[in-house]
């Protein structure tokens, strides 16, 4: 998978923290007593998620001159895909250091762990993990994300 | 706010993480996220293509929506991991509460340390998101 460049700007890191009801003053104000005691601004826990910006392959995203599958002057179009349906089923994060405004991460995927269980409700469950690592331009690791995705056969239940 | 150094095993806290989630909310967390899968932001296509009865929140609006049980609970937690299951939909006018346990604490370098168990719920008391999260104290 190819390797791309994640560049956090505090606009970003302002957008997101309201985005999820972060109002601590360390995601936006520089000035604050309380950021200064924190060492400066630094972005939530989750922020890293908003890599998808940047990710050229990230399939959520309409593209100028490129048919997108929402709605229109239709309803929209099922997915490329569909009959499967791949859900979220885990998130983790390890930080081996704050993600702050002014950091240029370099970004890289590789696939982990996959697995299957069977269900009786939903029958062949397909588990497939994906680690992406945010790397700083010295090369230390700041961020390592771990995705688990569930693929099933039929349509989405339970999950999101 | 609570220092991490007081924490002790079994100790608690109850957020109130969102009241009834706007579909705003989730187009502020699909600009700022950059996912904007229609069945997120676009309620023709959730309810006619995809069949379900409304657009969905993103898995990770709640996992971030859960972070501030922590960021906002203690004045000097430095997260060291985080990480959840999905384990139910959430969707626009869902009230949803946090619960962090206290399940370890510990010191590291002569800092104090901390590992936490998470539980998110919706109106219904339905567990939507669970987890856990490690911290250090400044």
């Amino acid at each position: 998978m190819p390797r791309f460049q994640f560049p956090v700007e505090a606009g970003h890191v302002l957008c997101f923290a309201r985005a999820v009801g972060d109002d601590d003053p360390v995601r936006y104000d520089a000035e604050h007593e309380r950021t200064i005691h924190r060492g400066g601004l630094s972005a939530s826990p989750t922020f890293v998620a908003a890599v998808a910006q940047f990710d050229p392959d990230w399939p959520y995203r309409p593209r100028p001159g490129q048919p997108w599958y929402g709605s229109g002057r239709g309803p929209g179009t099922p997915p490329p895909g569909a009959g499967t349906t791949s859900l979220h089923a885990e998130q983790h994060y390890e930080y081996h250091r704050q993600v702050r405004p002014g950091d240029v991460l370099t970004v890289e995927r590789s696939a982990g762990a996959a697995w299957e269980k069977h269900s009786a409700r939903s029958g062949r469950l397909r588990f497939e993990e994906e680690i992406t690592r945010f790397t700083d331009p010295a090369g230390e690791l700041v961020v390592t994300a771990r995705r688990v995705r569930v693929i099933t056969g039929g349509p989405a239940e339970g999950l999101t | 706010m609570t220092m991490v150094r007081e924490l002790e095993i079994g100790g608690t806290h109850t957020q109130l993480l969102v009241e009834e989630l706007t579909r705003t909310q989730i187009v502020m967390y699909a600009g700022a996220s950059g996912d904007y899968n229609p069945l997120h932001t676009d309620e023709v296509y959730a309810t006619r293509i995809a069949g379900f009865p409304s657009v969905l929140a993103h898995g990770q609006l709640t996992m971030g929506l859960t972070a501030r049980l922590v960021t906002s609970w203690l004045d000097d937690a430095v997260l060291t991991a985080f990480g959840v299951r999905f384990s139910r939909q959430v969707w626009p006018g869902d009230t949803l509460t946090g619960t962090v346990t206290v399940t370890a604490v510990g010191e590291q370098d002569g800092r104090p340390t901390a590992e936490l168990m998470l539980i998110t719920t919706n109106q219904e008391d339905q567990t939507v998101v669970s987890g856990y999260a490690r911290v250090r104290g400044e």
